[in-house]
């Protein structure tokens, strides 16, 4: 094969191997001769890599790459994998759809399916206005409190998400509006100063105020209630605890009742399957707030007493 | 090696055609050490996925089992879970430092006896003379030209090679799985695809490397044979010729008639003759010698023949070498070991065993880990009082199921349920059973009174009726009210 090999050099006497030719300081590299078997191997190789070309794509051309004749691709394998996920879904999936979602927490294993889906579900649609860990943000609800706006049990929280809050176009969907007292002028600022001082008197943040109860009574406690505890009728908050959903100062307060900010929620019905939307009901009923059943609101009755 | 090369008069070829090695059989002492070597080897990697250990109900009762779909390891009475994998770590450094020991005392000691490629090549030799004969019987063979007696040796050589491999590749899968039950699987066609392809893979290595490759495996595709070569000193035993007594050689003829002019070595070849990776070791140390030692055996034959005594090759360190040139007698090999660059070796070798030896004695089979929620970092309820979430893994290490308990140290006044439970059901402890062999996971909330300061506290984990064994994981608990220390 290359008996002619010109450049070689002197032949090592001890190993009997030519050099390469090349001398430095008085060291020479041996020319040692590869074994055959490798050379085949070599070819082999080269075999495998033209038959890999032509049965698999390839070679970059301009627009795509040469296709190979079994047709194979990156993206249909990956279809074929999400059908494969769908098939081991679809069992799990066809018993949330048929179940009333009252009846999940008494199917532990559904249960779990469908609060692993609604957290998936949860990451690509709710986490831009509640955040990652559902914590919400300053008029955005917190979803791992005890504390609900328009009802925290598995059917509430569905309901909520299939008619959105305050969409228009959905007849059935959680609808509630508080004037604007002071920009409209239905209070005098300074009644407004003093229904702010009364609510904040309802946690024990502020000193309370006869006048400012009085004016409570008159414009507030028909949705607030009179005790100031809320109305998931309509999704009034809770005014005696600390959690305040626009904000807990004097200010903010004052704010709110002058010009308030009344949160909207897109209605999901339309956007995600049936199913999706369960799993998102019952991923946020995990969180650590949600209630066992409808809890009971009578107008005039204290707050219920959180349930885990 | 190319013979045309030898007179230097042609030029080299780029490429050397493998020349076929016909090692003779041989008797004597080293080959009965390397019989054994190799039948304990063969033997343990054929039994162990058949030896049972009884380990209850809950867990596999193979006593040597790599089980990588639930993630345990199993040898007799040690189970290792992946969390405590700095075992098998330490087991690999160990076998690691054993061969710089072996290497640096003993040469390379591995290459000529126990490694996988001299054992399987040593056996397909032995099939090579079963069914060829010997050396000259096979060379002649060899030469023949291809006809029916020919063709019909050969198939049956290779199908003597095919079962081997077919055995040792098949072997391979029963460490992952239960042996038996696999085996069965296995002969019905209701595996798992990738024992079969296992199995065909091994089998195919097997049989090309153990039954074509063989030196060449040594010589041109394993690192191990350059990275020994680095490791050995002027006190490593390597199988040398003694060429200050063997050269001048000549035939015993020639000998007789002028005994001071001879060296002992009467050129019959026979070293070279048995020598499986058929090098000459008179022409030196060379990376081609696995130091098997046969060619030691073959010529004390030859020299017990002649009369004359034993040892012109024989196992020598190069300062061996030198001294007896020098005219002085050599180190007794007994005492290579007892040298600090072996004992260094020695001290870490048994010093990380006793390490590993004490921490299977003190393990725990409890473990608890508590990763917490940070996002968000607390919660702040309706009544006032702050709720923290975590995530706890109770691991149970042994093979029942056993109750264990988690309770609250520290954090005043604070309550927890898990997330199958409710508020109402809270308390500072909680009790569950956890399954045999298995982590449970439990998400816990804790709740601690309006104004508590963020603060620092510990899960207690304690597997009830059993005092020493419990684990504790130090977490953070946050509130609005910042940290006070
Ligand atoms: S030269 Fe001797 S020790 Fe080395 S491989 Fe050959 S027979 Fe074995
Ligand atoms: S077997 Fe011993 S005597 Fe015979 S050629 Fe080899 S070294 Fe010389």
């Amino acid at each position: 094969m290359a008996d002619n090999h010109k450049r070689a050099g002197r032949l090592d006497e001890a190993t009997r191997t030519e050099t390469v030719g090349h001398e430095w300081d008085g060291i020479e590299e041996l020319n040692t001769p590869l074994p055959r078997w490798w050379l085949w191997t070599f070819y082999a190789c080269i075999v495998f890599a033209i038959g890999y070309c032509i049965a698999y794509p390839a070679w970059p051309m301009l627009a795509r790459g040469t296709e190979g004749m079994l047709g194979w691709t990156s993206r249909g394998e990956l279809d074929k994998e999400m059908k494969q996920a769908a098939d081991a879904r679809a069992r799990t999936v066809a018993a949330l759809a048929d179940m009333p979602i009252e009846e999940l927490a008494r199917h532990p294993e559904l249960m779990r399916a469908a609060v692993a889906g609604g957290a998936a579900a949860f990451r690509i649609n709710c986490v831009q206005c509640h955040g990652v860990g559902a914590a919400g943000f300053k008029g955005f609800p917190n979803l791992n409190d005890d504390d609900w706006l328009w009802g925290g049990d598995l059917k509430a929280i569905e309901t909520t998400l299939i008619h959105g809050i305050r969409q228009p176009g959905d007849a059935a969907t959680r609808q509630s509006a508080m004037p604007a007292f002071g920009a409209d002028g239905l209070l005098p600022p300074e009644q407004i100063e003093q229904v702010a001082d009364h609510v904040l008197s309802l946690s024990g943040k502020s000193r309370p105020s006869t006048a400012g109860a009085r004016v409570f009574a008159d414009n507030c406690a028909v949705c607030h209630g009179p005790a100031g505890q809320g109305s998931r009728q309509f999704g009034a908050p809770d005014l005696t605890d600390p959690i305040w959903l626009d904000g807990g100062s004097r200010a903010e307060v004052i704010a709110q009742i002058t010009r308030p900010h009344m949160g909207v929620m897109p209605a999901w019905a339309g956007r995600l399957d049936p199913v999706t939307i369960r799993m998102l009901a019952a991923y946020v009923h995990s969180l650590g707030g949600g209630e066992e059943a409808p809890a009971a609101m009578p107008a005039s009755a204290p707050p219920a007493v959180p349930a885990p | 090696m190319d013979q045309s090369t030898a007179s230097g008069s042609t030029r080299a070829s780029l490429y050397a055609r493998h020349e076929p090695v016909f090692n003779r059989r041989i008797d004597g002492k080293f080959r009965r050490i390397k019989w054994a070597v190799m039948a304990l080897c063969l033997i343990v990697y054929w039994v162990t996925p058949w030896l049972r250990w009884d380990r209850g109900s809950y867990a596999p009762d193979q006593a040597v089992l790599i089980d990588l779909a639930h993630r345990r390891f199993y040898m007799f009475g040690i189970e290792i879970w992946p969390h405590e994998f700095y075992f098998v770590a330490g087991l690999l450094i160990m076998a690691g430092i054993g061969l710089f020991l072996v290497t640096s005392a003993v040469g390379r000691a591995w290459c000529g006896y126990a490694c996988p490629q001299t054992v399987w090549t040593d056996l397909f030799q032995h099939v090579d003379r079963l069914i060829d004969g010997d050396r000259n019987a096979r060379m002649r063979l060899h030469k023949a030209p291809w006809g029916p007696a020919k063709i019909a040796r050969r198939l049956v050589k290779w199908s003597i090679y095919l079962v081997i491999s077919f055995a040792t590749g098949g072997a391979w899968i029963f460490y992952f799985a239960d042996a038996p039950t696999l085996q069965h699987a296995f002969w019905t066609g209701t595996a798992d695809p990738v024992a079969y392809a296992t199995v065909a893979v091994l089998t195919a290595t097997t049989f090309v490397l153990g039954g074509f490759l063989r030196e060449q495996v040594c010589i041109y595709m394993c690192p191990w044979p350059r990275i020994q070569t680095t490791m050995l000193d002027e006190k490593s035993l390597i199988v040398t010729y003694k060429d200050w007594r063997g050269e001048p050689r000549a035939s015993v003829k020639k000998a007789q008639k002028a005994p001071d002019l001879y060296g002992d070595c009467i050129d019959c070849a026979q070293c070279v003759a048995v020598c499986p990776t058929g090098i000459d070791i008179r022409e030196g140390a060379q990376v081609g010698c696995i130091t098997c030692a046969l060619c030691i055996d073959a010529c004390d034959r030859v020299m017990k023949e002649v009369g004359r005594p034993r040892g012109l090759i024989d196992y020598a360190t190069l300062e061996d070498a030198e001294a007896e040139q020098a005219g002085h007698a050599p180190t007794r090999h007994r005492k290579l070991i007892w040298r600090p660059r072996t004992l260094v070796y020695v001290g870490a070798w048994a010093g990380i065993g006793f390490a590993l030896l004490f921490l299977l004695g003190a393990r725990v089979h409890t473990d608890l880990t508590v990763s917490k929620d940070r996002n968000p970092p607390y919660i702040l309820l309706s009544d006032g009082s702050v709720r923290n979430a975590y995530t706890l893994r109770l691991r149970n290490m042994q093979g029942r199921p056993r109750r264990m308990e988690i309770a609250l140290d520290g954090l005043a006044g604070a309550e927890m349920w898990a997330d199958d439970s409710r508020r109402a059901a809270a308390g500072r402890r909680i009790v569950r059973t956890v399954p045999a062999d298995a982590t449970y996971p439990l998400r816990i909330y804790v709740v601690a009174p309006q104004a508590t300061s963020g603060q620092d506290f510990v899960f207690r984990l304690r597997a009830l009726g059993e005092p020493d064994e419990m684990d504790t994981a130090e977490v953070r608990f946050d509130t609005p009210q910042e940290a006070t220390p």
